[in-house]
């Protein structure tokens, strides 16, 4: 059984100036982590809050358990878990006293349901009289997971949870959502590529529309073009030069290398090096494609339009 | 009711940590009707004057001596010229000068006949009316003690009586109607704030997204302004009868009731401004200056609505304060009961059921 419907929903702003999301549908599964990826703006948040019941859709249709996010607004608000994107707790409450609010506001206690959140609780506990402002970014975070999980929820929706979260912080987040994983569905959106990995499947977003959902290993997989990272002295000169190279299909920085992308049989490792020959310090080495490869892949054609 | 008990809790906690709602809770009424009661008032009370006696016989002597005596007016010595008394009502040292002319006393009981000169300074027309007024009741009593000695016939008096304020005391006007300003402001503004609040920091996302009755937001924001609100009625009662010298001639638990009744009024209309705005600057803003501004001006407390032009009269009917202000006088003052003021307080409830059917009827279920 799916836990989360979306059929042809589309969203549009200032008069349908402005495409939030462009006839997208797809469908999670019971016990799915499934991620939304994509950069700002790709209309992951406008996804959140039509699932949420908290926007309506211009056209389309989404379910939630079987529970229609129109009609049925109030069966779904007392199943779902919701985490916005900003920032949303009391920063002048405790840790505590938000906890026990939003435990509250779904008319349960802490107690009731402390062993769904006794494993992140922990680490909050030796702070649970410190206000929520005075918190740092990961253990806020940290709470309003707490606070999302706290009414046990059959879906849990987070909003990019770990923007502006150390790495340190972002890691023991996702074990989290691992654990939590066995008892809930978690839809989960991040601009981070690394991230969508740990998903067991992902949905690449780009203005308002999917481009491609999959297994991280399937999106990986479908990847057919050749890539080699390529290193200079003059890093500059190098992406002019190679992005002036025929049947080039992508050339981005990455790191301190560029990834460079081209059909398998338009070009040979040896063929690029003597095209770029007059280039010191060459480095070329293939290596295999990254999520954020297979999304740079996936964006680069419809950019170029 | 667990719920709402949670709820009104953690709305206590938002604001006691608050240092600045604490301030605009709690101090700016006790420190407004202080201000408004000592202050702002138009009482004129040992105001300097000049008494210019050309005379300087016994008639002027004893008018002057009048006047000196009453506490209106406190005379300044060193002026005797017409010339002086202009350059000093310039200069603001005075605000009034009294001519008396030469041979006073003698035009006065020989020739039946004698005139006093009163200049004012009329830059301000209602302290120059009022000084007038006083200096020309000493001046006739003055004269009707004359007349006494003499038992002149067919002369007419005039007794005055100044009803349920007979001191004139400003603090009559001032109290009933900055308890209107005050209550008004504090509860629907703080009321539409703290609403509003939920929207700005996101935690309305949350709620909206969770099972809970819109009624039980409502309600838990409402309950801690209304309990404020009332403490602060008791502060301003308090202040104004053993501060201000007000009397409460009515029926105090009448009184308690209808500044119950205004106080819901209030945040009616700050539960219908939330519902309507989303920034907690424009709901501050149009508090202030859609409340604060027609109430000032149309409430009747400082300027009197029958003097103003119809279109005014008719749109100071839309102002609460104006009727909670009339209920107060009437109550508080005059000693009225609830036969003389049921139409205004049937206003008031009226105009608290419309606000909450808007606010109802308006309250969003989704994000905008």
């Amino acid at each position: 059984m799916s836990a989360v419907i979306v059929e042809h929903i589309t969203k549009t702003f200032n008069k349908g100036k402005i495409k939030a999301l462009d006839n997208v549908s797809f469908s999670v599964q019971e016990g799915e982590l499934f991620g939304l990826i994509g950069p700002d703006g790709a209309g992951k948040t406008s996804l959140f809050r039509i699932l949420t019941t908290l926007w309506l859709a211009d056209s389309g249709k989404a379910e939630v358990k079987g529970l229609d996010v129109v009609q049925d607004y109030k069966a779904i608000r007392k199943r779902i878990g919701y985490m916005p994107g900003k920032f949303s707790l009391y920063q002048d409450l405790t840790v505590e006293e938000n906890l026990s609010f939003f435990a509250t506001l779904f008319n349960t206690t802490i107690r009731e349901n402390y062993d769904l959140v006794k494993d992140i609780y922990v680490q909050l506990e030796p702070f649970k009289d410190r206000k929520a402002g005075k918190l740092s970014g990961g253990m806020k975070q940290k709470l309003a997971l707490c606070c999302a999980l706290i009414h046990k929820p059959d879906v849990l929706f987070l909003d990019e949870p770990t923007t502006g979260v150390d790495p340190v912080s972002r890691k023991e987040f996702w074990e989290m959502l691992r654990r939590l994983q066995s008892r809930i569905t978690i839809i989960v959106s991040t601009p981070y590529m690394d991230e969508a990995t740990l998903c067991d499947r992902i949905a690449l977003m780009q203005d308002g529309r999917i481009m491609q959902l999959d297994t991280p290993e399937g999106i990986v997989r479908s990847f057919n073009d050749t890539l080699l990272s390529i290193r200079g002295n003059d890093m500059f000169g190098l992406i002019g030069a190679i992005r002036a190279l025929p049947e080039i299909s992508g050339c981005y920085a990455f790191g301190e290398s560029l990834h460079v992308r081209f059909p398998a049989d338009a070009w040979t490792e040896t063929g690029l090096r003597s095209a770029l020959e007059q280039f010191s310090g060459l480095v070329i080495e293939p290596i295999t494609p990254g999520i954020e490869d297979c999304f740079m892949a996936l964006i680069e054609p419809h950019a170029a339009h | 009711m667990r719920q709402y008990g949670v709820f009104i809790r953690k709305e206590f906690k938002h604001i006691f940590r608050d240092k600045r709602s604490l301030i605009i809770l709690f101090a700016l009424p006790i420190a407004q009707i202080l201000i408004f009661g000592f202050a702002l008032t138009n009482e004129i009370k040992n105001t300097h004057i000049a008494v210019i006696d050309m005379a300087h016989d016994a008639a002027s002597q004893s008018l002057t001596d009048r006047l000196e005596a009453s506490r209106y007016f406190e005379l300044t010595g060193d002026i005797h010229s017409v010339a002086d008394a202009d350059a000093a009502l310039l200069a603001d040292k005075i605000k009034m000068a009294i001519v008396i002319p030469a041979d006073f006393n003698n035009s006065l009981m020989h020739g039946h006949a004698s005139q006093v000169q009163l200049i004012t300074d009329a830059t301000d027309p209602n302290t120059a009316t009022t000084l007038q007024l006083y200096a020309s009741a000493i001046i006739r009593d003055f004269q009707s003690d004359i007349n006494d000695q003499f038992k002149l016939p067919y002369s007419l008096h005039t007794e005055v009586r100044m009803m349920y304020n007979p001191q004139l005391k400003g603090a009559y006007l001032f109290v009933p109607g900055v308890m209107g300003m005050i209550l008004l402001l504090i509860s629907a503004m703080m009321t539409s704030i703290a609403i509003v609040r939920e929207k700005e920091i996101n935690t309305m996302e949350i709620i909206l997204a969770s099972p809970l009755r819109p009624i039980v937001l409502i309600l838990s924001k409402a309950v801690p302004y209304i309990v404020i609100s009332m403490v602060n009625v008791t502060t301003i009662l308090l202040i104004g009868v053993f501060i201000l010298g007000l009397p409460v001639a009515g029926n105090i638990f009448l009184l308690i009731g209808v500044c119950l009744l205004f106080i819901l009024t209030a945040i009616a209309l700050g539960l219908m401004i939330s519902n309507i705005i989303d920034s907690q600057q424009t709901a501050m803003f149009i508090s202030l200056m859609g409340l604060m501004l027609p109430t000032l001006i149309l409430s009747g407390f400082m300027f009197p609505i029958e003097n103003m032009p119809v279109p005014m009269q008719v749109l100071s009917n839309i102002v609460p304060t104006k009727w909670f202000f009339i209920i107060v006088k009437d109550v508080m003052i005059k000693g009225l009961g609830f036969a003389s003021i049921w139409r205004e307080v049937l206003i008031l409830a009226g105009m608290t059921a419309f606000f909450l059917f808007v606010s109802y009827r308006k309250f969003k279920i989704r994000l905008a």
